[in-house]
C-alpha cells in the first residue's frame, strides 16, 4: 500500500512538473501525440497492444514513444520513464519489476580477464547469464558463448561453438567469448542515431528505446557480440529477474540490438557480473582496472595476456591468460 | 503556333493523373499487375511487421539479407542517371538530351526502391523519427550510414527538383530556363558519384568484414553501377521505342552501349583483380570468396548463383562489346538483361551475403530468403516499376506536345 502511495505521489508531483514548463520539447511532442492519435491507434494495434487496454497504457506507451535519447536526458527524465517502464511491466505482465537508472561508479573502468586454462566448459555461466539478463528464451538468445579448440591451435575462428557432450573433453581447451566492451569499439562508430555508446565506466551500453534495429552495428563487430531480437523476447514471468537497469536487463521489443552489459544492474551495485559469480572454475575475473589493488589488475600484471583480433585496433577491455 | 494561357500546378497534376488514367486497356492491365504485386508486398510487409524480422531467413549471423543486398544494387541504378546527365547538361549531346529526363525519373524510381527497402529491414520502422533533424539525433560524421541517409535523400530531392521543373515550363510550352537548373544539375553530378561511394563506404569501412574491407569496392560499385544503369536504360527505351510514339534514334543506343561496354570492362578488370587476390594465396581473410565461389564445409547455396552471374556479366559484355545486330533494339534487349541481371546478383546477394559469412568466430550457415521476405521484394520492385511508369508516360506526353508545339 505504502509503494502505491508513494507512486500517486510521485505521479502527481510529476505532473505539476510538466506544467511548470512553458513550451519545451515535451509540450511539443505531446502535441505531436494528440495529432498522430488517429493514426496512432492503429499503430499501436500493429505494435501488439491491443485498443482494448487500459487507457493508462495507452497514455503511457505513447509517452514513452516519444522520449529522448537515454543519453541526453535529465535525472528527472530518466526516472520519469523508469516509473512509466515498472508500471506497464505491471500493466502487461503483472510483474513488479524495479528498473534502476544509477549511473556509473566515480574511480571505475571495468575489465575482464578469461583464464583459458581452467574453463572446463560447464556453461554455468551462459547458464547465469541467460537467467540474470532475461534473455530470450525462445530464440535461445545468449550474450556468452564457449567455443571448443582443440589443442595446438589458437586461431580464433576454428572453435566449436555447439558442442554437445560431456566435457571437459580430452585434447580440447574452452574460450569464452561475448562482447569485449572496447574501448575504440566500431559498432560505436557505426550506429546512425547515437543509441549505443560507452558509459564512463566503459561498459557498453544499447539504448533499447532509441534503436531503430538497422543493425549495422552488428555488422561491424569483429567479434560478434551483438545480439539482434529477431522476435518479441519471451522469459517465463517465474523466471523474470526483477531487479533490472535502463541500460541492462529490463525487457527488450522485438526489432532492437542487445548485448552483454558487464551485467550493469549487478556491477554498479558494487556486485560481480553474473557470468563470474557463477562460475565454478574461477576462470573468470571482474574488476576494476584503476583499482592497482584489485584481482584484474593482478592478472595483468603478473600472467601472460593476449587480447582477440589485437591487429584491429579495437582495444577490448577483456584479456585472455593462462596458468 | 498559338500559345496557350499558362497552366498552374493544380491543372499539371490533375494532367498528368489524367494520362496515366488514360492508356489503352493493355496499359491499365499493366498497371493493376503492379498494383496487385504491390498490395501482395503490403501484406507480406504487415506478417513481417506482426511477427518482427524473425519471418526472413536473417540470423544473427547473416543480418543482412535479400533486402539490404537490392538496395545496394538499386543505389548503382540510381546514380547511373549521371551517365546521361553529364553528357546531356554539360556536354549539350543532342542524343542525350533527348533522353536524359528518362534517366532522371528512372534515378527517382530507384531511389523510392533504395528507401523502401531500408526502412523494411528496420527492426524498428515506427521509430525512424529518430533520424530526423531536430527531433532526431544523428552521428554524423562519424557512422557513415548517417551519410548514406543524407545522401540518397538529397539525391533524390536533386532528381526530382530538375525533371519537375522542366517539364513544368515545357508543359507551359516555355523553354526551362538553363541558368535555374543548371547549378542543381552540376550539385546532382556530384552527388551521383557520392552516392554511390558513401554506399560502398558503408561495407568499405568495416575491418571485422575483410570480404567488405577493400579498397577497390568504391570504384567498383561505380564500374558496375555505370554499366548496370544504363543498360536498364536500353531496356526501357527499347520499350518506349516499341510502345509509344516517342521515337528514340539509333545513335542513342550505340553511345549508351558504348558506355556500357567500357564501364563493364573496367568492372571486369577489377573483378578479375579481386579474385586473383583473393586465390592466388589465399588466407583467412578469403574464406568469404571461397565460400561464394567454391562453398565451404558443404555450405554452397550462392555458388550456381555467382557463377551465372559471372556468365550473364562476360556473355552480356560481349554481345554488347562486338554489337552483331549493329544497334537493333532486339540485340540490345537480351544482352541488356543479361548483363544487368548478372551485375544484380553479382552486386547484391553476391556482395551483402558472404560478406557476413564465415562469421567473425567462424561459424558457417547458408541464408535463403523465405517468402515473406521475397513477396516484400517484390513488392517493392513493382513500386519501383510503378513511379519510373507512371513519371515517364506523362514526361513524354510533355515533352512531344512541347516539341511538337500542340
Amino acid at each position: 500500500m505504502d509503494s502505491r502511495e508513494n507512486k500517486k505521489d510521485l505521479i502527481q508531483k510529476r505532473n505539476t512538473h510538466q506544467d511548470e514548463k512553458l513550451c519545451g520539447r515535451r509540450e511539443f511532442l505531446k502535441g505531436a501525440v494528440k495529432a498522430a492519435a488517429l493514426g496512432g491507434s492503429m499503430m499501436m494495434t500493429g505494435c501488439g497492444t491491443s485498443l482494448t487496454g487500459s487507457k493508462e497504457e495507452f497514455v503511457l506507451e505513447w509517452k514513452e514513444y516519444f522520449k529522448g535519447n537515454y543519453r541526453l536526458m535529465t535525472q528527472e527524465e530518466r526516472d520519469e520513464t523508469v516509473r512509466r517502464m515498472e508500471r506497464l511491466a505491471k500493466l502487461k505482465m503483472g510483474a513488479d519489476v524495479k528498473i534502476s537508472s544509477r549511473g556509473p561508479r566515480k574511480q571505475v573502468l571495468y575489465g575482464y580477464a578469461f583464464n583459458i586454462s581452467r574453463c572446463k566448459g560447464y556453461m554455468d555461466c551462459v547458464a547465469a547469464c541467460v537467467k540474470e539478463n532475461n534473455l530470450d528464451r525462445k530464440s535461445k538468445t545468449q550474450y556468452i558463448r564457449i567455443f571448443e579448440k582443440e589443442h595446438g591451435n589458437m586461431n580464433v575462428t576454428s572453435g566449436n561453438g555447439k558442442y554437445f557432450h560431456e566435457v571437459p573433453a580430452e585434447n580440447h581447451f574452452y574460450m569464452g567469448v561475448q562482447c569485449f566492451h572496447c574501448e575504440n569499439a566500431p559498432c560505436i562508430k557505426a550506429c546512425p542515431i547515437k543509441a549505443t555508446w560507452r558509459e564512463p565506466d566503459g561498459i557498453v551500453v544499447v539504448d533499447y528505446n532509441w534503436c531503430i534495429g538497422c543493425r549495422y552495428c552488428m555488422a561491424a563487430c569483429p567479434y560478434w557480440g551483438r545480439r539482434f531480437n529477431w522476435n518479441k523476447p519471451e522469459v517465463p514471468l517465474k523466471d523474470l529477474t526483477r531487479k533490472q537497469h535502463y541500460l541492462g536487463n529490463r525487457m527488450r521489443t522485438k526489432g532492437v540490438m542487445e548485448k552483454c552489459t558487464f551485467c550493469v544492474q549487478r556491477t554498479r551495485e558494487g556486485k560481480m557480473p553474473a557470468c563470474a559469480e557463477a562460475c565454478p572454475t574461477g576462470s573468470r575475473v571482474f574488476g576494476n582496472l584503476l583499482d592497482p589493488k584489485s584481482e584484474i589488475r593482478y592478472v595483468l600484471k603478473n600472467k601472460k595476456v593476449f587480447r582477440m583480433k589485437e591487429d584491429l585496433g579495437t582495444d577490448p577491455k577483456y584479456w585472455y591468460f593462462m596458468d | 503556333m498559338k500559345i496557350p494561357p499558362k497552366k498552374g500546378l493544380i491543372s499539371f497534376v490533375a494532367d498528368v493523373i489524367l494520362w496515366n488514367i488514360s492508356g489503352g486497356i493493355r496499359y491499365q492491365l499493366y498497371l493493376c499487375i503492379l498494383v496487385a504485386f504491390m498490395l501482395t508486398g503490403v501484406y507480406a510487409y504487415s506478417v513481417q511487421f506482426n511477427l518482427g524480422l524473425s519471418a526472413t531467413g536473417m540470423n544473427n549471423i547473416v543480418s543482412w539479407g535479400l533486402y539490404i543486398s537490392n538496395f545496394t544494387f538499386l543505389v548503382g541504378v540510381a546514380a547511373a542517371a549521371v551517365m546521361l546527365i553529364l553528357p546531356a547538361y554539360i556536354s549539350k549531346d543532342k542524343d542525350f538530351y533527348k533522353v536524359v529526363i528518362i534517366g532522371e525519373l528512372v534515378a527517382v524510381g530507384a531511389l523510392v526502391m533504395c528507401l523502401t527497402f531500408i526502412l523494411v529491414d528496420l527492426g524498428g520502422p515506427l521509430r525512424v523519427w529518430h533520424m530526423m533533424p531536430v527531433v532526431g539525433l544523428f552521428n554524423w560524421p562519424s557512422s557513415i550510414l548517417a551519410w548514406d541517409v543524407i545522401v540518397l535523400n538529397g539525391y533524390l530531392a536533386l532528381n526530382t527538383l530538375v525533371p519537375f521543373y522542366i517539364l513544368y515550363c515545357h508543359y507551359n510550352y516555355k523553354p526551362a530556363n538553363e541558368k535555374r537548373y543548371r547549378p542543381f544539375v552540376i550539385l546532382s553530378i556530384f552527388w551521383a558519384f557520392a552516392i554511390h561511394l558513401v554506399t560502398a563506404f558503408l561495407y568499405q569501412g568495416l575491418p571485422a568484414r575483410p570480404f567488405w574491407n577493400n579498397p577497390l569496392m568504391g570504384p567498383r560499385f561505380l564500374a558496375s553501377a555505370f554499366a548496370a544503369g544504363p543498360a536498364l536504360i536500353i531496356m526501357i527505351l527499347v520499350i518506349i521505342n516499341a510502345k509509344t510514339t516517342f521515337k528514340i534514334e539509333k545513335q542513342t543506343f550505340n553511345k549508351l552501349r558504348l558506355i556500357i561496354v567500357i564501364s563493364s570492362i573496367i568492372n571486369l578488370i577489377m573483378l578479375f583483380s579481386e579474385v586473383f587476390k583473393e586465390f592466388y594465396f589465399p588466407t583467412h581473410h578469403s574464406l568469404p570468396a571461397i565460400y561464394l565461389f567454391f562453398g565451404l564445409e558443404g555450405h554452397n547455396s550462392l555458388v550456381p548463383w555467382i557463377w551465372s552471374a559471372i556468365s550473364m556479366n562476360v556473355l552480356g559484355t560481349l554481345i554488347l562489346a562486338f554489337n552483331p545486330g549493329k544497334n537493333n533494339p532486339k540485340v540490345l534487349f537480351p544482352a541488356s538483361i543479361l548483363l544487368f541481371m548478372g551485375i544484380w546478383i553479382e552486386k547484391g546477394m553476391g556482395l551483402i551475403v558472404p560478406g557476413l559469412i564465415p562469421s567473425p568466430m567462424g561459424e558457417i550457415v547458408d541464408y535463403s530468403p523465405t517468402w515473406v521476405e521475397i513477396w516484400v521484394t517484390l513488392g517493392i520492385l513493382s513500386l519501383g516499376i510503378f513511379v519510373v511508369t507512371v513519371l515517364i508516360r506523362p514526361a513524354l506526353i510533355i515533352e512531344e506536345r512541347y516539341s511538337t508545339g500542340k
